[in-house]
């Protein structure tokens, strides 16, 4: 094994068509058009030394060791900065280059510490290189003179105003400014790859210092920690900590982070068995290169003392957990499962596959259920989220996913942003987004809050529609309306994709007057004129694309949004081509991978229902088995079983429903009615309180196999350390299957996708040996497109003809009213992940480290709170207490909170109405009233209470280690 | 609100689906409705459905859902 090598052109490159040849040392090279010198001698092989250039960012011109000299031309031109162009001669390599070289490092040299040896970049420092590069031996300027390394002259000991301590405020990297060059590139990559502007250079000449913000620390500054600098660093400026206290990491492997639903590709960079960091894998399709503090920083929960290494049983919830051997608990569970259907039914019981597990663990999940519990009765945490993305894009266009591939928002124009808030719940496309914006997109935000992208450094959308929340299909089909009204609908799109009789129809229904911007403008509180000037600016601006996030599907009416703007997209002709589509942002790393693998309960692996003979056949006949034909319960309908009593044990793979479903009480009610709850995790979650047998889960780090993304693209998840638990979660899976008598006999996860490819004619290409050539794929993946599918839709729907439908604004029965006045909505925040069981249990607490109510400053005023207090939030389904934010990113009657800490129990107040279409929950819109607190609700003092009790551990067995 | 127990949660969602059907064309709203229960509804609440249906006269139900109720699958008895 060995570190996974990229090559570092120094130049980012050029995506021209046109190809210019040129000669470097003798060499003939052909580039495309707008490639650097620099970068066409890389591609031939020559490496022209260098400091201030490296291919993330473009290029600068500033430390002069790049210089080349070029036929004809005077001078010795940097080829960082220089065009290739046909019939350039170039010479790297001349008397002149290497006397000038040698000088700019001496130069370099003599302010910097000679602590190689014991530095922490040792090995891996591109001072060090260049020196070794151009041969310096010697620096003739000495160390006395003025410099930015020592704190005190070693003459007379007289303190250096010129030197600054390392900073060491962020928790994960530390910055020396002793060991800066000055060459700009952390500056350059916090623009132009995050986005974020945090960093620049104060001072000039020889007092030019990398500065985060106005002279802060890290911490203190704007930085969000997404690592890019760091990355970026060619010393030991910016280091990982993890790398100072452990040392340079001798082999790597690529593979999938295990947060969000971007699914940024990372060299896991290892010492032995110790990950000793994470660097994003500029090869990888999602995140070209980039990261964010999750992904780069936060995976210490996998060695957090808090994991549970050993299986664990109990008889009853209130007794504390007992540890038992592998063996013990699978027996167990068999038995109790089977004990259950013989005495309630072969119905009684059911599953939850997790989104954050492999596809081939999800698969195994589903699996089990349908051939060993021998029912339907399986779901996923898609049915909290993005559920309604599946039935409105199903039903308009006929695939429950994305369109696009992230790389197209590169060709994007106008962009809708409509209920996410990418640039904290999907930060590495949303640094891709705002690079795309700051090159001069339109932004149109549709969000209740001014969300950071509204106006952020260098990005300013041209409309934010700051609409009431639960009014997005209002909205969304206002903007019909002025698109089909005023003649902005793309005819011969429409004409030749979709079925015009029913756009017909739609057509005159979202003309009716009703639906007008003036109308509309009553029940949304937006302006009638801002709705019209973003329906222009869509239908008109050029290749429009919509992002979408759970601020749209988590509604009563989130199916209807979905539909909705799957129409808009249609009308507009914004469909089947780079740059455009629909783009649901999935939330969890494999959300969409869980969907695919027929985690839902009325559909086979690929979408197929469960009703279909011909699909059940495919199963039937391969697991031999008779599958039922009737659609089982989703997670919301089992519980409600639960308290019924006819549902009466669960198997729950990687998911925290107590804490993340809503009608914290509901669930919890649900739960504690069952006789058999196996949580199968990594930590004692919220819902382990109320489970009897706890199966220890393996991390991402530990096992193989694929997650799939937002954009449908299927990654390989490596292997990088032995699970602290023994077995990876699809070991487990299949062991339990085995002690209910399946005759299961995996050995590798790559059959389980060979089985996958062969029941599902999507994923009919896949194989790990395809993914190993291609990096990745997305699918579908088939005869017919070998290599995958970036771009959907191309030639026409998967349903055959686009479906126009008719999206009627029904109001939510949430209402508010006297004893309820404020509308409460939910979101994340960058450095905290869904419930946080995982960024909880890292240095990402330094960030957010409770949630917070953020309240308008007229509705805090009337209520007599003040920024810091503590306020009780209740609503109908209950209350809770937290403290309080006020801003003016909500409106007056909105209030707003995020949900990682379990503390708070954001979903106690949240209700369970839900989607008409999929029952997912309506966690966007809880009509609350907010009043001053002194402290915990009685509820988050009992829970508290509960949780301890539930938590306890007795009679340990040796530690499986 | 929290509704009170699965029966008038299931008379609520059968209603929100009726209603999402009442804005659509005239002649697809009864099989639209049927259809979708039929495609997501488990067996044990579409026979909750039925006794709403027969045992209090779809009290409280949407007229298209009594409508629709012909042609929603009845489950085999478990």
């Amino acid at each position: 094994m060995s570190l996974v090598h990229e090559i570092d052109y120094g130049t980012p490159a050029s995506h021209s068509q046109k190809t210019v040849t040129l000669t470097v040392d003798g060499a003939e090279v052909t580039v495309p058009e707008g490639t650097s010198v620099m970068r066409a001698a890389m591609e031939a092989g020559i490496q022209i030394p260098k400091l201030c250039a490296t291919d993330m960012v473009d290029a600068f011109g500033s430390c002069r060791l790049c210089l080349v000299e070029i036929e004809g031309r005077n001078g010795t031109p940097s080829s960082c900065t220089t065009p290739a162009m046909d019939g350039l001669v170039v010479r790297t390599q001349t008397g002149r280059l290497k006397d000038i070289r040698r000088g700019v490092m001496e130069l370099y040299i003599s302010d910097h510490p000679l602590d190689c040896l014991t530095c922490a970049a040792n090995g891996d420092c591109e001072l060090q290189d260049m020196a070794g590069a151009v041969g310096l031996r010697d620096v003739r300027y000495g160390y006395e003179g003025e410099n930015h390394v020592f704190p005190a002259a070693k003459t007379n000991g007289a303190s250096n105003a010129r030197f600054l301590p390392k900073d060491e405020s962020n928790p994960y990297f530390t910055y020396d400014p002793s060991k800066c060059i000055v060459c700009s590139r952390c500056v350059r990559a916090c623009e132009e790859v995050q986005g974020t502007f945090a960093l620049t250079i104060e001072g000039r000449g020889f007092n030019s210092r990398v500065s985060p913000g106005m002279h802060e620390s890290f911490l203190g500054s704007e930085c969000v920690s997404c690592g890019a600098c760091v990355q970026a660093c060619p010393t030991a400026t910016l280091t990982e900590k993890s790398v100072i206290e452990i040392g340079q990491p001798e082999h790597s492997k690529v593979t999938t982070c295990a947060y969000c639903g971007v699914g940024c590709s990372f060299k896991a960079e290892m010492r032995g068995e110790e990950l000793v960091r994470m660097v994003p894998f500029k090869d990888g399709k999602a995140n070209r290169g980039h990261s964010c503090v999750k992904g780069r920083f936060a995976y210490g929960y996998a060695s957090h003392q808090d994991r549970i290494l050993n299986p664990m049983i109990r008889e009853k919830i209130t007794d504390p957990w007992r540890e038992v051997t592998w063996e013990e608990a699978y027996s167990h569970v068999a038995s109790e499962f089977r004990r259950l259907q013989y005495q309630y039914g072969r119905n009684s019981i059911g599953g939850i596959t997790s989104s954050r597990c492999t596809n081939e663990e999800t698969f195994l999940v589903q699996k089990l259920i349908r051939a060993g519990f021998g029912n339907n009765n399986v779901d996923t945490c898609a049915r909290v989220c993005h559920s309604p993305t599946g039935y409105g894009l199903k039903s308009t266009f006929g695939t429950s996913a994305g369109t696009q591939d992230f790389d197209s928002v590169e060709q994007t124009d106008v962009v809708i942003v409509i209920g996410a808030n990418p640039t904290d719940g999907h930060p590495v496309f949303g640094s891709r987004l705002k690079k795309r914006l700051r090159q001069g997109a339109k932004l149109i935000v549709i969000d209740p809050r001014r969300i950071d992208l509204v106006r952020t450094p260098h990005v300013e959308a041209a409309y934010h529609l700051p609409l009431r929340p639960g009014t997005n299909v209002a909205v969304v089909t206002s903007l019909s309306h002025v698109i089909v009204t005023e003649g902005l609908f793309d005819e011969a799109f429409i004409r030749e994709r979709c079925d015009w009789d029913e756009f017909q129809d739609w057509a005159s229904f979202v003309s009716l007057p009703e639906h007008s911007p003036e109308a509309v403008e009553k029940l949304s509180g937006v302006p009638a004129e801002a709705i019209r000037g973003a329906a222009r600016l869509f239908a008109t601006g050029g290749n429009g694309a919509i992002y979408y996030g759970l601020g749209v599907t988590e509604h009563s009416q989130g199916s209807t949004t979905v539909m909705a703007i799957a129409n808009l997209a249609m009308a507009t002709g914004n469909i089947g081509r780079e740059g455009v589509g629909v783009n649901p942002l999935r939330g969890q790393n494999n959300v969409q991978g869980a969907c695919d693998m027929g985690s839902f309960p009325h559909e086979l692996p690929g979408y197929r229902h469960i009703s279909d003979d011909a699909t059940r056949d495919i199963f039937e006949k391969l697991w031999g088995v008779q599958l039922q034909d009737e659609p089982g319960l989703r997670i919301p309908n089992m519980l409600d079983a639960a308290v019924d009593g006819t549902f009466r044990g669960i198997y729950i793979q990687g998911e925290d429903i107590l804490q993340s479903d809503p009608d914290t009480k509901h669930v919890a009610a649900g739960l504690a009615a069952m006789e058999c709850v196996v949580v199968h995790d990594l930590f004692l979650n919220e819902t382990a309180n109320y489970a009897h047998v706890f199966l220890p889960g393996s991390t991402f780090l530990e096992k193989d196999g694929t997650f799939t993304n937002a954009e449908r693209r299927i990654n390989r998840v490596r292997k990088v350390m032995s699970p602290r638990n023994g077995y990876a979660d699809w070991e487990v899976t299949q062991n339990l299957a085995q002690a209910m008598g399946l005759g299961w006999n995996y050995t590798h996860p790559s059959q389980i996708m060979d089985e996958i490819a062969q029941t599902t004619p999507s994923f009919a290409g896949v194989s790990y040996d395809l993914l190993e050539r291609e990096g990745s794929v997305q699918w579908p993946c088939n005869e017919k497109a070998p290599l995958g599918t970036p771009v959907m839709h191309i030639d026409g729907f998967v349903r055959g003809k686009g479906k126009f439908i008719r999206t009627e604004y029904v109001a939510t029965d949430e209402r508010t009213g006297p004893r309820f006045p404020l509308l409460l909505t939910t979101g994340r925040i960058l450095s905290q992940y869904n419930v946080g069981a995982q960024t909880r249990r890292t240095e990402n607490v330094v960030w957010h480290e409770e949630d917070r109510l953020e309240i308008h400053p007229h509705d805090a005023e009337q209520r007599g709170v003040c920024d810091g207090d503590w306020v009780k939030i209740a609503s109908r389904a209950g209350e809770t207490t937290l403290r309080a934010k006020v801003t003016d990113r909500v409106s007056p009657g909105v209030v707003y909170t995020t949900f990682h800490h379990p503390t708070t129990q954001a979903n106690v107040v949240t209700t369970d109405f839900s989607d008409w279409a999929t029952n997912c929950p309506e966690y966007k819109v809880t009509a609350v009233q907010i009043a001053p607190s002194n402290g915990p609700s009685e509820w988050q003092v009992e829970y508290e209470s509960q949780a301890k009790q539930s938590r306890r551990i007795a009679a340990k067995l040796e530690a499986a280690e | 609100m929290s509704h009170n127990g699965t029966h008038d949660k299931l008379i609520y969602m059968a209603n929100q689906i009726a209603t999402f059907f009442t804005s659509q064309p005239r002649d697809g709203q009864v099989a639209g409705i049927a259809d979708h229960i039929n495609h997501f509804w488990e067996p044990r609440m579409r026979n909750q459905l039925f006794t709403i249906l027969e045992e209090e006269g779809g009290k409280g139900l949407n007229e298209l859902v009594i409508e629709a109720a012909k042609q929603i699958r009845r489950p085999a008895v478990a």
